[in-house]
């Protein structure tokens, strides 16, 4: 039996699912199978933009084991059109995705018709006798480049633009002795969970019930949006979580398939299945990042920042869906990271192209906001002649500045600031940690025929959305404790987590807690995971409920041994008086429900901080970087298990890189995406980056909620292009080039400098 | 990525198998580890009506080495290679280029028959085979044919292969004691096929020259090739610096590689000369000077 008076919260924890993920025992979408199961595979567009002009599945019909085929004219009048949730502007309302294509096709992978069948490998074979007639039409594939607008009420692909910001940047720009402007890119690239999206619906039609197993990450607004759509009562449907092989933001949210397999179900009366292949993922999950920017930065000539502009661009494939402008949002918002800036202005651009569209994506928009700001900062230290670290000494904000107000940067969310750190203090811990002193000299150097660099790179990143999140804790006959609760699982330790808060509170050891999570059948409303959110909210509802719980456990105890609450404490699961008397909770829990539920409501948002440093060499024949060292450290005011946090913060750092050098969905002119496959699309693996390090500090511990956390799911993502960007510049400062756009890909890397030699020799 | 409809045959002999694929004329596709047939039946890129395996074929696993040369069956895999531990002195060319194919599992079931037949560009086996001037044994239905490794690949994806015929083993010529060798390849994460490549060997005779250069490439066209220019260059010449910057600069020119979404062509043209000199440099055990 563990040690219930050793504290859980903030130790090392072994994980309680890895038994169950390491033995195989782990319970996935594709495990699922019930009796008399259904396939479903999805005909999905294979042009990128075109009218439908006819669609014939007779032949796919006739062919044995094919039960239907679901085409928009199944479906009705009217096609359901997939809601915005989050930051719902007015603007992109229009630009809203429907679950099925009808008359046009926007992207390459926009499904066309749902066959249904004895067998997957069936429905795959049904899938090649459809013939569809289309109209093709010209593919938007770039900003402004062509005149063709995907929507027939739109005269322009311009879905959304604004301005914000706070100070008076002009005038800062005007005063300034020193502005630069620079041109940035992040490429088109995604998450990939090593599972991919699937589910089981089933459909009662006695109850005119639905069930659809494998829902995660906001599973009751999923419902709810499900439950519109069908025209179901919200209480007919259940969503149930069970375990999930990563999200990353990408999975989860409100996709077409999450309607047409339920449909299909309850057309036919039979469960349906449906597994996303990973050629099916590529196409159809969300992309993310794509997002150009232009940024001025105007500098005082002693280095202090006066002012910062940025006009963000941003590629939103073919339609708006659930995260709405989130991704070039949140790239505008965080332009000026952890800097002192007084005078700012960004604008935001949302257009659209004939490409899959764009969603969340781990880190959005802070991944590239940073990659722009911190590589600007180095151009401007360098230009002024000012050392690049000493550069952002001088104009990281200081405690005493904190709480440091950023509103009105995002025109539709509320004032909110910078809350607690000591951003200096944890810039220096990087510094020392890389070396940075020691290893100056190795700057630009040439050694062995590769080139070293260093790069920095600053964050502060949001974490905890609002509004609120639930949880329900129950005292089992046997004493164990079952802790329910409405975040989802995604694979990032959270059953443990909220089983050491769970585990504390209430003295029970944490082999006896069970942690049930995101299904709509467990509580009557639930929030989910996203934005770094599950352990700040969901923990902090758990702990709520559990201190509640504790009070009740309290009160039947001193009931049962007739002693006042005073004289009582909890003891591994049994309330000893203080005259010796005691009573198990099992005792206590077979006489009485007891049973207690939670809540943490908030609306202010948690502001983890960090510095990244690299140390890469760059072979400048043939454009190859290694990554040397790399340490990421963040202060996340409280970590609830440091293992979890730490396996967190080094996942992030790879999937950065892989954002940084790899990962990156390629279009051509002709909108069709040419790297569906796994062969094509290079994902870092495990032995790609070997030598990475993550330090998480707790410095300062978040006002915001009981525990003390910050968001800790992203800060190990967001500063890797800043940081690594920057070290590959300054090992190639010497040839004269400049890093602007990503992915760094060896070819790029070459062309960079074989460019920059031409230059100067023509210049000679 | 379900694989269409089709059979699946698995005879125990040869003269079964080549029946089997002559019964079913252009509809039938030899299977052996399945490591590039799988994919491209799930992506259904090739839908043929039956598979025939080949894996339950005798005598064609082994490695064998003898006075006639270094012969390879058609199923020997990656793994083979790898744990062969002759082969270290017997081919060390060959065991540094294998060391590079793709991932363990994969290692695992690929098999040097498979890799001949399949013939992608990038491929180490057939760089190996075309570099090293390997003799092919083919058997069809009506007997079996040699053929030399630069005739067996005919272009892209595509040998000499007729459906009926299956490759039965690879022959290398014997490889010569201190003889010098480099394999140099660039791909962009360990196990990937490889954006160029290149095998180079040469004998050195009493006076220190060196003859008998063989330069292979991979990757930088639509199959495996030979640098004569390049090797025209080496043979007769004492390897210095500035031969091999020679070599360099003529290797760039004797190739055409063309774009794909992985490298531009001039990246390819100008790498491909990179690694010629480090083959080279290594080979001959010396240090170029250093480049910017
Ligand atoms: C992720 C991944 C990475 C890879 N990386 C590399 C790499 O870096 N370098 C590399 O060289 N390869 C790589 N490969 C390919 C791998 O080496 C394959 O094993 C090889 O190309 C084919 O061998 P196989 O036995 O699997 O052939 P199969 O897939 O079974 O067959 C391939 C083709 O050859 C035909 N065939 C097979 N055997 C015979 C025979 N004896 N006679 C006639 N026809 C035959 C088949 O009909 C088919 O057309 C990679 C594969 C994968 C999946």
């Amino acid at each position: 039996m563990s040690d219930v008076a050793k504290l859980l919260v903030g130790s090392a924890v072994e994980r309680m699912e890895d038994a169950r993920f390491l033995s195989g025992s782990g319970y996935f979408a594709d495990d699922l199978a019930v009796e008399g199961m259904l396939h479903a595979a999805i005909l999905r567009s294979p042009i990128a933009h075109a009218r439908i002009a006819s669609i014939d599945a007779s032949a796919a019909l006739a062919m044995p084991g094919i039960h239907a085929v679901i085409t928009a004219h199944d479906i009705g009048d009217t096609i359901p059109i997939i809601p915005l949730r989050l930051a719902p502007l007015p603007e992109f309302e229009p630009f809203r995705q429907p679950v099925i294509a009808r008359d046009k096709v926007r992207y390459v992978g926009e499904p066309i018709a749902i066959v249904v069948a004895d067998s997957r490998a069936l429905a795959e074979d049904a899938l090649e006798t459809i013939g569809i007639e289309f109209d093709a039409l010209s593919a938007v594939t770039e900003r402004g480049a062509s005149e063709t607008p995907l929507f027939d009420f739109a005269k322009d692909n311009v879905a959304l633009r604004y301005d914000a910001g706070f100070g008076d940047a002009d005038a800062a720009f005007a005063s300034a002795h020193y502005v630069r402007t620079e041109r940035f890119s992040v490429q088109r690239h995604t998450a990939l969970p090593m599972e991919t999206r699937g589910m089981l619906a089933e459909w009662n039609s006695l109850a005119g019930r639905l069930v659809v197993t494998g829902a995660t990450k906001v599973t009751f607004y999923n419902r709810r949006a499900l439950a519109q759509m069908l025209g179901l009562r919200e209480d007919d449907i259940d969503l149930i979580e069970i375990d999930v092989g990563g999200g990353f933001g990408v999975r989860g949210e409100f996709y077409p398939e999450d309607f047409l397999i339920p449909f299909a179900a309850r057309k036919l009366a039979r469960p349906v299945k449906w597994i996303e292949d990973r050629r099916e993922h590529l196409m159809a999950i969300n992309h993310s990042r794509d997002v150009a920017c232009e940024l001025s930065l105007a500098c005082r000539s002693d280095g202090m920042i006066l002012g910062l502009r940025g006009r963000v661009f941003a590629d939103m494939g073919a339609y708006i869906r659930t995260n709405g402008g989130v991704v070039p949002a949140k790239a505008a918002q965080f332009l000026p990271g952890p800097y002192r800036i007084p005078h700012v202005s960004v604008s935001v651009e949302a257009f659209m192209t004939n490409k899959t569209p764009v969603g969340t994506y781990r880190g959005p928009g802070r991944f590239e906001a940073n990659f722009f700001r911190e590589r600007l900062i180095d151009m401007a230290a360098i230009d002024l002649g000012i050392d690049i670290a000493e550069f952002r000494r001088k104009n990281l904000i200081t405690e005493q500045e904190l709480p440091y107000p950023i509103d009105g940067l995002v025109p539709y969310e509320g004032p909110t600031s910078y809350d607690t750190g000591d951003y200096v203090e944890v810039f220096e811990r990087a510094l020392k940690e890389i070396g940075w002193f020691e290893k100056s000299h190795l700057q630009g150097k040439l050694i062995d025929g590769v080139r070293h660099g260093i790069g920095l790179g600053c964050f502060v990143e949001s974490g905890g959305a609002g509004p609120k999140e639930n949880a329900a804790l129950t005292l089992e006959k046997d004493g164990s404790l079952t802790v329910a609760v409405g975040s989802s699982v995604l694979g990032q330790g959270l059953e443990t987590v909220l089983g050491q808060i769970a585990s504390d509170t209430l003295s029970i050891p944490f082999d006896r807690i069970r942690v049930l999570h995101g299904s709509t059948t467990l509580l009557d409303e639930g929030f989910g995971t996203y934005h770094s959110r599950a352990v700040v909210m969901g923990g902090s509802a758990v702990l709520d409920a559990a201190t509640r719980l504790r009070e009740k456990i309290l009160q039947q105890a001193s009931n049962h041994l007739g002693r006042p609450n005073s004289e009582l404490k909890i003891v591994n699961a049994n309330v000893i008086a203080d005259n010796g008397a005691s009573v198990s909770f099992a005792a206590l829990a077979a006489g009485h429900d007891l049973q207690a539920d939670g809540t943490f409501s908030n609306d202010v948002r948690t502001y983890s901080y960090g510095t990244h440093a690299a140390h890469v060499t760059v072979d400048p024949r043939t454009g190859a970087v290694k990554v040397l060292d790399y340490i990421a450290v963040e202060d996340v005011g409280r970590a609830i298990n440091p293992a979890i946090v730490h396996g967190q913060a080094i996942g992030a750092i790879v999937q950065g890189l892989g954002g940084v050098f790899l990962d990156h969905l390629i279009y051509d002119e002709q909108g069709q995406l040419l790297n569906a496959s796994l062969a094509d699309y290079l994902v870092p693996t495990a032995s790609d980056f070997p030598v990475l390090r993550a330090v998480t500090l707790e410095l300062r511990p978040s006002p915001s909620n009981p525990l003390g956390a910050k968001g800790a799911g992203e800060g190990g993502i967001v500063a890797v292009a800043a940081a690594t960007a920057n070290a590959v510049a300054a090992a190639l400062a010497p040839l004269n080039v400049e890093i602007h756009h990503l992915p760094l890909t060896p070819p790029r890397l070459w062309r960079l400098i074989k460019n920059a030699r031409e230059r100067t020799t023509n210049a000679a | 990525m379900k694989l269409p409809p089709l059979d699946y045959i698995c005879p125990a002999t040869l003269t079964e198998a080549i029946a089997a694929l002559a019964a079913y004329g252009g509809n039938a596709k030899v299977i052996a580890g399945g490591q590039s047939l799988v994919p491209m039946l799930a992506f259904r890129l090739a839908a043929p009506s039956v598979l025939v395996d080949i894996g339950r074929l005798p005598d064609l696993k082994n490695i064998s080495i003898s006075a006639d040369g270094i012969d390879f069956g058609a199923l020997v895999t990656w793994r083979d290679i790898e744990r062969d531990a002759r082969l270290a002195q017997a081919h060390p060319l060959l065991a540094a280029a294998i060391a590079h194919v793709a991932h363990y599992q994969i290692r695992n079931r690929g098999t040097v028959g498979g890799s001949m037949a399949h013939a992608d560009p990038a491929a180490e086996m057939p760089g190996i085979a075309v570099t090293c001037d390997a003799m092919l044994t083919i058997v069809g239905p009506t007997g079996t044919r040699i053929v030399r490794a630069n005739e067996f690949i005919t272009g892209g994806l595509s040998t000499v292969l007729g459906a009926d015929e299956i490759l039965t083993s690879i022959r290398l010529p014997l490889w010569k004691k201190a003889r010098r060798w480099a394999f140099e390849e660039f791909a962009r994460r360990r196990g990937d096929f490889a954006l160029a490549g290149v095998a180079a060997f040469y004998d050195i005779d009493a006076q220190g020259l060196a003859y008998n250069a063989h330069i292979g490439l991979i990757g930088v066209a639509d199959r495996p090739m030979r640098l004569p220019g390049v090797e025209a260059i080496l043979d007769g010449r004492r390897i210095d610096a500035d031969v091999i910057l020679q070599a360099a600069a003529v290797a760039r020119d004797a190739v055409d590689p063309a774009d794909d979404i992985h490298a531009e062509a001039a990246y390819r043209r100008d790498l491909l000369g990179v690694l010629l000199e480090r083959a080279l440099a290594r080979a001959a055990d010396i240090v170029l000077p250093e480049a910017a």
